[in-house]
């Protein structure tokens, strides 16, 4: 794996990057985002679909949590076939293996001990070790894995957090031991909302063999305004060249946050929650002065960042979701078509929208590198707040 | 091959062109006023305006050339005036290929309580709100004129094989009856083809008297009903026969709710056109996979760590199959190709031997019995 901070394309502490990795042949600008799967695929877009219809390579970064398969195809199966690669036939993109995704393996801090990490899933609460993780991922083969992380939300004692440091670090050491194929691992850094915690974590991790930075416990309970200075407290202490990756900052603004403290890779189900909801992303990628958020307000239940496509407003609607998206379904799918897949409970409903979702918020990601790279990030932030909000404020009093 | 652009309406709205033959089975090139199709051809049931899950760009990927839209269930949602507000049924969907809506009367009669056939039409209980309504030719014809496929069917009085006595003759001669009602009914003649559709249970006598009465009417096409509802094969294969023997060569020959790809397979060597069934998207909703050797139940514990592709044959690549070794003179070799891969012991029912000598085709090569 190659990383490299772009130098002098930095804004303050966000940085604009670029990642190469093993399977994918072209190199990924980062911040980017990896798509939530399951099982190693976008939960409603077929693989034909997913290499067709979405943009290239910024859509090339699947992220799945090795638990989905303890359920179903066995790992021993999936190792015989060659691992997810292989049996997905995706084989020019990157997979990443993080313990927790914030749809089905949700951590269970309650129940994690000493022995290894409890998760909450659909099949029931599972304890996973150390050794039985690094079994699993392996054979997955995954471009990058990360370490078995004792994550805990914000309200717990500081006695249950330092333990969760201690503990994360220690797992951390054994993933590194049990290491055997020497493959590329990321380490997980927790410390819930404590700042020394996160500093020592942080500080701790720094000093291991890892190729580049998992940070946990986030998206657990906090509240946006603490989690800035908990993010800085962790990403202060890494070193520049190395890529640092965050799970459960999913919201535009979340994601600005993640960025501004230094994030280069986010794993998000904002798309997939939208998606299951029929709501459709809509907010203008570029910014424009003086844009009056005139458009899709009050009757859609829609805020100016999105629309329900279930509204029956849509009901006659010949246009695409947004006029200038290039994405397939803006450009062969008007909102009629879709409003009324919607409430038939049609299939292609999903897989249309989450096409449209996905593009739209890897077109976010895009927006904010061009930011950076201009060395306008923090202005960029600012104004899609205050855009937001200007809109939530006319949706409100219009309504 | 020559395009046809979804703009232009031709003078005729539907024209068939045989373009190879094996005794009765046909190859042929059937113009339609949204696409050129071919055919022997399978039409994948798009019930609510959608293949389930599919987009269209893979749909005419895998080489659907019709796909069928449900007209009972377009007509509750969106409904059939909004679909023609918006510019019909292929606009709204995006459809660049060609669509055929059924009556809505089969539906109704078999999804809904109380539903009740008499002269002026389908008496039921409307699912929205209980209340009595009527379908009738008239108005069938008329939402089906909304929705714009390139071709409607007409309300016919669907009876199931199963059943028999003097119900049979009532609904073939109401069928009759029916088909001059939706003839007059009819506002687009230039751009959608009236299909009539043959009943009359499995009495040859009541269905040459139909076949003879809707050829009179000399539709566009016509298609052959009242079968698929569980009749043994040995009746189903017969009836069949008997209506492409006496239909016209230069229409299209439409077996409804046509099926499993042995059946396709049979009826095109009887000299059928064009299939429609629920049963391979449905069927792959319960993880069903088609495949030449017969079905793959995908989630059955056995295949849960089998690493083997699962070798499709799809139905509208069957049909592809079919029509080219028609055109290219090598029909009876397919269909033996064919037996021989699902029938690998030898054990081809009966029925698809008696067909198969009607129909002219050698298969002896095929069957267990008659290799002595």
């Amino acid at each position: 794996m190659k990383f490299a901070v772009k130098k002098g394309w930095s804004n303050g502490r966000a940085r604009s990057g670029v990642l190469q990795l093993g399977s994918c042949p072209f190199p990924i600008q980062t911040p980017a985002l990896l798509l939530t799967t399951r099982k190693g695929l976008p939960p409603f877009t077929s693989p034909d679909l997913l290499t067709s219809s979405l943009p290239s390579p910024d859509s090339h970064l699947l992220q799945f949590s090795p638990l989905h398969f303890l359920e179903g195809i066995s790992p021993k199966t999936i190792s015989n076939i060659g691992g997810l690669h292989q049996m997905l036939s995706l084989h020019q993109h990157i997979f990443a293996a993080v313990p927790r995704d914030s749809i089905i393996a949700l951590p269970e801090h309650d129940s994690t001990n000493k022995y290894g990490a409890s998760f909450q899933t659909p099949g029931g609460r599972l304890l996973i070790k150390p050794a039985e993780y690094v079994e699993l991922v392996s054979s997955m083969k995954p471009d990058f894995w990360v370490t078995l992380a004792d994550e805990v939300p914000a309200w717990v004692s500081n006695k249950r957090n330092r333990t969760s440091v201690d503990r994360t670090l220690r797992w951390l050491d054994d993933c590194l031991s049990l290491n055997k194929e020497s493959t590329t691992i990321f380490g997980s850094i927790v410390g819930g909302s404590s700042i020394e915690e996160r500093h020592r974590c942080a500080q701790e991790v720094a000093q291991r063999n890892v190729s580049g930075y998992w940070i946990g416990g986030f998206g657990l309970g906090e509240s946006m305004d603490e989690r800035a200075a908990l993010l800085t407290a962790v990403t202060d202490n890494l070193p520049e060249d190395m890529p640092r990756h965050v799970s459960g900052l999913g919201l535009p603004e979340e994601v600005l946050q993640g960025v501004a403290a230094g994030i280069d890779l986010f794993d998000s189900t904002y798309v997939y929650h939208l998606t299951l909801g029929g709501f459709a992303l809509t907010f203008p990628l570029e910014r424009n002065k003086g844009e009056n958020a005139d458009y899709q307000l009050s009757d859609s239940g829609g805020d100016g960042m999105k629309i329900n496509l279930k509204a029956t407003v849509y009901r006659k609607d010949t246009s695409p979701i947004v006029e200038s998206c290039i994405c397939f379904t803006c450009q062969n799918h008007t909102k009629a078509y879709l409003n009324h897949l919607f409430n038939v409970h049609e299939m292609l409903a999903q897989t249309l929208l989450e096409i449209h979702n996905t593009h739209h918020y890897l077109g976010f990601f895009c927006s904010i590198r061009k930011a950076i790279e201009e060395g306008k990030f923090e202005q960029f932030r600012r104004n899609f707040v205050e855009s937001r909000r200007d809109r939530l404020f006319a949706a409100a009093s219009s309504a | 091959m020559a395009w046809f652009s979804a703009c232009s309406i031709p003078a005729v709205p539907l024209f068939l062109q045989v373009l190879g033959r094996f005794n009765r089975a046909r190859a042929a090139q059937l113009t339609l006023p949204h696409y050129l199709c071919q055919t022997p051809l399978f039409m994948p049931v798009g019930t609510q305006g959608t293949i389930k899950g599919l987009t269209k760009n893979q749909l005419e990927e895998i080489g659907c050339q019709i796909i069928l839209g449900n007209t009972y269930h377009l007509a509750l949602r969106p409904t059939s005036e909004l679909i023609d507000e918006l510019g019909g049924l292929h606009k709204f969907m995006n459809w660049p290929r060609a669509l055929l809506t059924d009556s809505g009367g089969f539906q109704m009669v078999s999804l809904l309580h109380l539903a009740d056939i008499t002269e002026k039409g389908v008496t039921f209980q409307s699912p929205v709100d209980g209340k009595p309504m009527l379908l009738t030719p008239e108005e069938s014809i008329q939402i089906q004129n909304r929705i714009g496929a390139d071709i409607i069917m007409a309300l016919d009085d669907v009876v199931r094989t199963t059943i028999t006595g003097p119900r049979i003759e009532e609904a073939m001669y109401r069928t009759l009856r029916w088909i001059d009602r939706c003839i007059a009914a009819h506002k687009r003649p230039n751009e959608q083809n009236l299909f009539g559709i043959v009943q009359g249970g499995l009495d040859p006598v009541l269905r040459d008297i139909c076949v003879r009465g809707l050829v009179e009417r000399n539709l566009p096409g016509y298609a052959i009903g009242g079968l698929a509802g569980g009749e043994d094969k040995d009746s189903f294969w017969r009836v069949v026969a008997q209506c492409t023997a006496a239909l016209p060569e230069d229409k299209p020959r439409y077996v409804m709710g046509v099926g499993y790809p042995l059946d396709i397979v049979v009826c095109s060597a009887l000299g059928a056109d064009m299939y429609d069934c629920v049963y391979p998207t449905r069927t792959a909703r319960f993880g069903t996979a088609l495949v030449p050797e017969g079905v793959l139940k995908l989630k059955h514990q056995a295949m849960a760590n089998d690493i083997r592709p699962i070798d499709p044959m799809c139905e509208c690549m069957l049909s592809r199959d079919l029509h080219s070794s028609i055109v290219e003179g090598r029909f009876p070799e397919f269909v033996c190709k064919f037996l021989q891969t699902m029938f690998p012991k030898g054990d081809v029912p009966e029925w698809v031997c008696n067909a198969m000598e009607v129909a002219g085709i050698d298969i002896s090569s095929c069957c267990h019995e008659m290799k002595v």
